[in-house]
């Protein structure tokens, strides 16, 4: 019998865009932040990526193995919520934390809801800022960036060990403060936060290959970040001053979480209209925590917020099948 | 034998029918006040004092409390000796007064005092009710002492004050705010749940339980009578979901 005659159930086609390559996709498009973090905050940076990363792994495996459930960690989602996660703490974070902030990711907010395309909010967000609550000093101390001209001695001193009394302000922190801030080293990276989310270039670097092999859409990054832009506008109070704007633009964690954790799969809309509505609402948000909240960062509450809308999102705005219309009406 | 009835109330309501892990009521209180091991026993002994006081009282008028005004008539006891207790705490104890708070008024219309009113004081005799109010209020105690001190030991490395973490250990603050609460109370309903252990939530807390169990299938009842409302209720709704797709056939078809 030839091939043409074979019998199957459907689907008869499949595609080959799986989890684990969409996932693999999205750790090549991390790395070159991850380079430039390391680069910019030493060993310690390594150290945290590393740990946050295995832990993950370990305890999503550790999951499955006592819940009796098969292994799901060969998709490689917990590496990214460990990587995402990484990129999220100060390079100076305790290892036994950043552990604490892995276990609680992976258990509490991804697997026990159901592990992944369960999980209501995104994992790394969730636990970064549950660490955030839990150790508010250690989450917003910064260790300076490298020193411009580094010997050997003073790369040791400062670019290994933490430095107590030098944790250097945020461009966001000194926006805040109402200082001016340097665009050009906010572009290349050279400033003080969390592990990823110093660099613009070397994020929009990933999220130009992650554009490119179509696994995110501009949909969700573009309206955040146009209106976040149009909020800090017309409420900064700052006028039409473009430094003020692209410093809210290019510094904390906007780009970061704009291309990899708002377009998150599970805990974004999936309707077109849903997700232009997602995104305006980040960027609405994001301005309102950042201008009139207490902390000088507002990106993970406001993803991590508008996760939880994503039902109501997709609800008002799903697509009525055809010829269901007209039955409504009649009603 | 006598003796062995009473001593039965006190265990059944520490042990048995504890009213936080097992029935679940009073979920306030224990959400709100578990921040350290001391709030939670305070709170527990205030309830203990209202509940044994109440469920005498209730009991002794279970005769005259017409059958229709029975709940406000409960109020009215509950209030009176929440009244009496904040203005002796406020006396004697400004300490406690302070620590609790605005949770000592709300304990008027704490779940576990109402639930023990009408499930067992508007049923059984003084002696009998006095010693539920003391046994169930003593469980409630435990739990929000145990709860407090959990929550306690992870969010600021002490145990009734008592410093026990070494000093490298920095706590896990979100563990006494209010995140923690929930985390902790939840935790412990999904291992009850894993374990099979008795749990209102699994509906194997036994039959005394003022609204039945059973909070995953429970229809939104009265409570008092969820148990046969939850049967009768499953009964209808297939008769009425059977209908409802015959019309919509129907209006399909025209």
């Amino acid at each position: 019998m030839s091939d043409l005659f074979h019998v199957s159930a459907a689907p008869h086609n499949r595609s080959p865009i799986t989890t684990k390559s969409i996932m693999q996709d999205v750790l090549l498009a991390l790395i070159p932040a991850g380079i430039f973090g390391v680069y910019n905050f030493g060993i310690n940076a390594l150290t945290v990526i590393v740990v946050s990363i295995a832990a993950c792994v370990l305890t999503e495996y550790l999951y499955c193995r006592f819940m009796k459930k098969s292994a799901t960690i060969g998709d490689y989602s917990a590496v990214v919520t460990g990587l995402l996660l990484a990129y999220n703490l100060p390079s100076n974070f305790p290892i036994w934390m950043t552990i604490v902030g892995s276990v609680f990711a992976i258990v509490i907010v991804k697997m026990l809801f159901g592990g992944l395309g369960q999980n209501f909010m995104n994992p790394a967000l969730a636990a970064r800022v549950f660490l955030l609550i839990s150790f508010p000093v250690r989450m917003t101390s910064f260790a300076v960036e490298k020193l411009t001209t580094p010997n050997t001695a003073d790369y040791i001193k400062h670019g290994f060990v933490a430095l107590d009394g030098v944790s250097g302000a945020t461009p966001l922190a000194a926006l805040k403060a109402g200082e001016s801030v340097d665009l050009w080293k906010m572009l290349i990276g050279n400033t003080g936060g969390t592990i990823g989310e110093t660099s613009a270039i070397a994020i929009l670097i990933g999220a130009a290959y992650l554009l490119f092999r179509k696994v995110i859409s501009l949909r969700i990054p573009l309206t955040y970040i146009i209106s976040l832009a149009v909020f800090v506008l017309i409420f900064g109070g700052k006028g039409f001053d473009m430094t003020f704007v692209l410093g809210h633009i290019l510094g904390g964690g906007l780009l970061l979480g704009a291309f990899f954790m708002a377009t998150d799969y599970v805990t974004s809309p999936i309707t077109r209209v849903g997700q232009i509505v997602f995104g305006i609402s980040l960027g609405l948000l994001t301005g309102l925590f950042r201008l009139q909240g207490g902390s000088a960062e507002g990106v993970s509450y406001a993803i991590i917020f508008c996760n939880l809308l994503v039902p109501l999102i997709e609800k008002v705005t799903r697509q009525t099948s055809f010829g269901k219309e007209r039955a409504v009406r009649e009603k | 034998m006598k003796m062995n009835k009473y001593v039965e109330r006190i265990y059944n309501g520490i042990i048995k029918e504890n009213p936080t892990f097992i029935i679940m009521l009073g979920m306030c209180p224990t959400l709100a006040v578990t921040t350290s091991g001391n709030n939670g026993l305070y709170m527990g002994l205030t309830t203990t004092v209202v509940l044994a006081m109440s469920n005498l009282l209730i009991s002794a008028l279970r005769k005259f409390i017409p059958d229709k005004v029975r709940i406000p008539a409960y109020i009215v006891v509950v209030a009176s000796l929440v009244t009496v207790v904040q203005l002796l705490l406020a006396a004697y104890l400004p300490v406690v007064n302070e620590l609790l708070g605005i949770y000592i008024p709300l304990i008027v219309v704490n779940c576990i005092i109402l639930g023990r009113a009408e499930a067992y004081a508007a049923k059984n005799s003084i002696g009998l009710s006095l010693f539920d109010g003391i046994g169930m209020g003593l469980g409630f105690t435990l739990a929000l002492s145990i709860i407090g001190s959990f929550r306690e030991l992870l969010g600021a490395g002490t145990i009734f004050s008592f410093k026990i973490t070494p000093d490298s250990f920095e706590p896990i603050s979100i563990f006494i705010l209010a995140p923690g609460a929930l985390f902790t109370l939840a935790i412990l309903t999904a291992l009850q749940n894993k374990l099979k252990l008795p749990s209102a939530t699994n509906g194997s807390a036994g039959n005394n339980v003022g609204c039945g169990g059973d909070c995953s299938h429970c229809m939104g009842s009265t409570c008092t009578t969820n148990r046969e409302e939850i049967s009768s209720k499953a009964e209808t709704s297939k008769v009425t979901i059977a209908k409802k797709s015959e019309a919509g056939d129907t209006q399909n078809q025209k």
